[in-house]
């Protein structure tokens, strides 16, 4: 064996000596998880009694979140608490992060030739330090059963925009089957993206809560984001059952009505169950089904569209079903399917013209090319936690999204299809009821195909990564 | 003079070291505790074990009871009703009688049911065999649990008709037993005592507002209610009526304590009905 052999060994059995050396310090120096959790301040709680791992809930939490951010205990409305009680949390992120992005068309130059001279493919990647946006978030009770929440939140330059605002009737005629919100609020996905335990980029959400094929021009069916609407839902005593049921505006949580007078409902209910020391496994289903404008009135010219003049609705779905599955005290997996459609007015790429996501207007007389056909595809995601204690948590996630019918026949079958995986850990080196720390690494790569610039490429595909170290914490 | 002073520093240095003992059975360590990590309940069919206990109680009990289980958390400065301490074995929500230890099932419901008006929430989102395993891990930082074996629960017979007759024999133990010194004679936690009532740690205590709206503690079904005062619920200044009020005079007071509750009752309706008059505190005997 060469020497140069000898040291690489030598080198490799280091580092994994290193690496398992941290991984067992990182591990054993995991105080007992002395931590509170966020509305603590008002209940004497710790953080990991609502959180699996902050900010995701875990299923106490979430009956805590479906009551109306109450405890039902008697101790819920806010004359119980000191006149300075003020239920609010900022959160931010300051990060490091190296991103790198295949095949970005370059321009090239000549020597001495100060204007590009052609063309190429390579792939980008930038590195730095980097901030999350600001979020400001204030909510509980204004009076028993009566709760809300607001939420304004700022990019990284401090523009601020309001993400959450609801107010929420709980427990109506005294039953927990029955409550009420108004506002902008977080669908009801159960493996919520605003509770996500990622921060990348493109692992910080959940693709199959917004995609769209390509070429498809109609962004309101993104179950990601939040959206404007009245939510009715209700629950068991122990939430073991729920439902829910929304009417939103078709406006992808955008106010002033910029779109049209367009429609959209969200459905979802599941069962859990007991399953001993297991733990309680949760199954379920969802579905969006709305329509969305396709036609705009102009005044002044074709490109010239009035504002919330939208007409021509043509609809488009997204269903699937959901799992929350628990394997004792430190696994879990979480599971989301979705066979989504759109009306192949979308797909030939009319929707949102308003924000320049289409270009093309449905005006009187206007037909589809022949062959048109309503896009569909067919995704999945699983999200595996090991949760070594409530402050220390590691996670994984596959998703994958095929497209089953292109609108345009001839298109290639795969054009658009995602693949992306994340794993990262969270360690939150102490928890109080005052203010929550996690150190904060990930790793994310996805992979698109066909959606590369074409340079003498036939549909190229696109891999993306992206490596991440944060510092993510509220107070 | 300094005779004296050193009298009195030999007294001191006995009563220490006397009340040494005392000092270390009120806090017991971690290593006395651990002794016991072998402690089982036992619901139903469900066996739980302390050891499958000690995570859940970590991430949802420990802030306010304690790693010790001795009810000092770090939310013990914040909380009022105080947090329970386990090492005494004494427990309000029993179907044993009074001075006993509770049985397994007793804490099993009380884990999913909260006490209201405490900062104990429902934990009915937990499995049986969670909530089985987190009743061993309670019982093992006791030694009482080592020693005693629980009560017998208390028996509690079929629940009679309501009727008129009963409303007023109610209102009749309400007063013999005198209810009212602590809860008013309205209900309203106001009689003449209630400003006085300490736990048995020397802690200010409220008693029993019926008129809140509020659930009983303890549970709120008329077995529930029932249980509650002839139990007696431990270490609080409630007694045990086990030795004052015979079963069927239990039901009646039942009865009348719901005609109290602002909740909506059959009892409320027939009390408006039969306008019936709260005790009268000066009334001799026998004579409401």
């Amino acid at each position: 064996m060469s020497m140069w052999m000898k040291f690489r060994r030598g080198q490799v059995s280091s580092l994994v000596a290193s690496f398992f050396l941290v991984v067992l310090l990182i591990v054993t120096a995991s105080p007992s998880a002395d931590a509170l959790p966020a509305f603590a301040r008002k209940y004497g709680l710790r953080c990991s009694a609502c959180h699996e791992s902050w900010p995701m809930l875990n299923y106490f939490g979430q009956k805590f979140k479906d009551n109306g951010y109450q405890l039902m205990n008697d101790r819920d409305a806010p004359i119980w608490q000191s006149p300075g009680y003020w239920p609010v949390t900022f959160r931010m992120t300051p990060i490091w992060h190296r991103v790198s992005t295949g095949k970005v068309l370059v321009d090239t130059y000549s020597a001495g030739n100060a204007t590009p001279t052609g063309s190429t493919i390579q792939r980008i990647t930038t590195s730095g330090f980097d901030l999350s946006g600001l979020d400001f978030h204030t909510g509980g009770t204004l009076e028993k059963n009566f709760s809300f929440y607001l939420l304004p939140s700022s990019d990284p330059t401090g523009a601020f925009h309001f993400e959450s605002v609801f107010a929420r009737l709980d427990n109506l005629f005294g039953t927990p089957w029955l409550n009420v919100k108004m506002g902008k609020f977080e669908l009801d996905n159960l493996l919520s993206e605003k509770r996500i335990l990622t921060l990348t980029g493109n692992g910080g959400i959940y693709q199959i809560y917004h995609f769209i094929p390509v070429g498809d021009g109609n962004i309101f069916g993104q179950m990601g984001d939040n959206q404007l609407g009245v939510e009715v839902m209700g629950h068991s005593w122990d939430d073991r059952t729920r439902y829910s049921a929304s009417l939103l505006s078709s406006n992808d949580g955008t106010s002033q009505l910029p779109y049209g007078n367009a429609y959209t409902g969200f459905f979802t209910a599941s069962q859990a169950f007991d399953t001993g020391r297991a733990g309680v496994q949760r199954i379920g289903g969802y579905a969006m089904i709305g329509e969305a404008p396709t036609t705009w009135l102009t005044s002044g010219g074709a490109s010239s569209y009035i504002l919330g003049s939208g007409i021509g609705n043509k609809g488009f779905s997204r269903e699937g079903f959901f799992g929350q599955f628990y394997f004792g005290q430190h696994i879990d997996l979480q599971v989301v399917t979705q066979h989504g459609q759109d009306s192949a007015w979308f797909g030939q790429g009319y929707g949102d013209v308003i924000d320049g996501v289409s270009s093309v207007n449905n005006t009187t007389g206007t037909t589809l090319p022949a062959g048109s056909r309503a896009p569909t595809w067919n995704g999945v995601l699983f999200e595996p936690h090991y949760v070594y204690s409530p402050q220390l948590i590691f996670i994984g996630r596959y998703e994958t999204i095929r497209m089953s019918q292109q609108s345009t026949p001839g298109t290639p079958t795969n054009l658009g299809n995602i693949s992306t995986y994340t794993v990262g850990y969270r360690y939150n080196p102490f928890m109080t009821s005052r203010a929550g720390f996690a150190w904060h690494n990930e790793y994310n790569w996805l992979h698109q195909d066909g959606t590369g610039p074409t340079l003498g490429l036939s549909n190229p595909n696109i891999n993306t990564s992206e490596v991440l170290i944060g510092f993510d914490f509220d107070f | 003079m300094r005779t004296r002073l050193r009298r009195w520093s030999l007294v001191l240095s006995a009563a220490a070291l006397l009340s040494f003992p005392l000092a270390s059975w009120a806090q017991l360590t971690m290593y006395d505790i651990d002794k016991r990590i072998d402690m089982e309940s036992h619901v139903g069919n469900i066996t739980g074990h302390a050891k499958d206990g000690k995570a859940d109680y970590r991430r949802y009990c420990v802030v306010c009871h304690g790693p010790l289980g001795d009810g000092n958390g770090e939310s013990f400065p914040w909380v009022d009703p105080k947090p329970r301490d386990f090492q005494l074995g004494v427990f309000k929500c029993r179907s044993t009688p009074t001075g006993t230890l509770p049985t397994d099932e007793d804490l099993f419901d009380t884990i999913a049911r909260g006490l209201d008006r405490s900062n104990m929430p429902q934990w009915s989102t937990f499995t049986k065999q969670q909530r089985a395993d987190l009743v061993a891990w309670v019982k093992h930082f006791s030694p009482r649990w080592a020693t005693e074996k629980p009560g017998t629960p208390i028996q509690i017979p079929p629940e009679p008709e309501v009727t008129a007759d009963r409303i007023r024999a109610g209102r009749d133990v309400f007063a013999r037993v005198q209810c009212w010194k602590c809860h008013g004679v309205l209900g309203q936690a106001n009689g003449p005592s209630a400003a006085t009532l300490t736990d048995d740690l020397g802690r200010p205590i409220a008693a029993f507002n019926f008129t809140e709206g509020a659930r009983p503690k303890c549970g709120d079904t008329d077995r529930d209610i029932y249980r509650i005062f002839m139990t007696g619920l431990d270490g609080t200044p409630m007694p045990s009526y086990a030795d004052n009020i015979k079963p069927d005079e239990a039901w009646d007071l039942v009865f009348y304590l719901r005609t109290l509750m602002s909740q909506h009752s059959k009892e409320k309706e027939m009390a408006k009905q039969l306008n019936l008059k709260p005790v009268d505190p000066n009334a001799p005997a026998g004579q409401q």
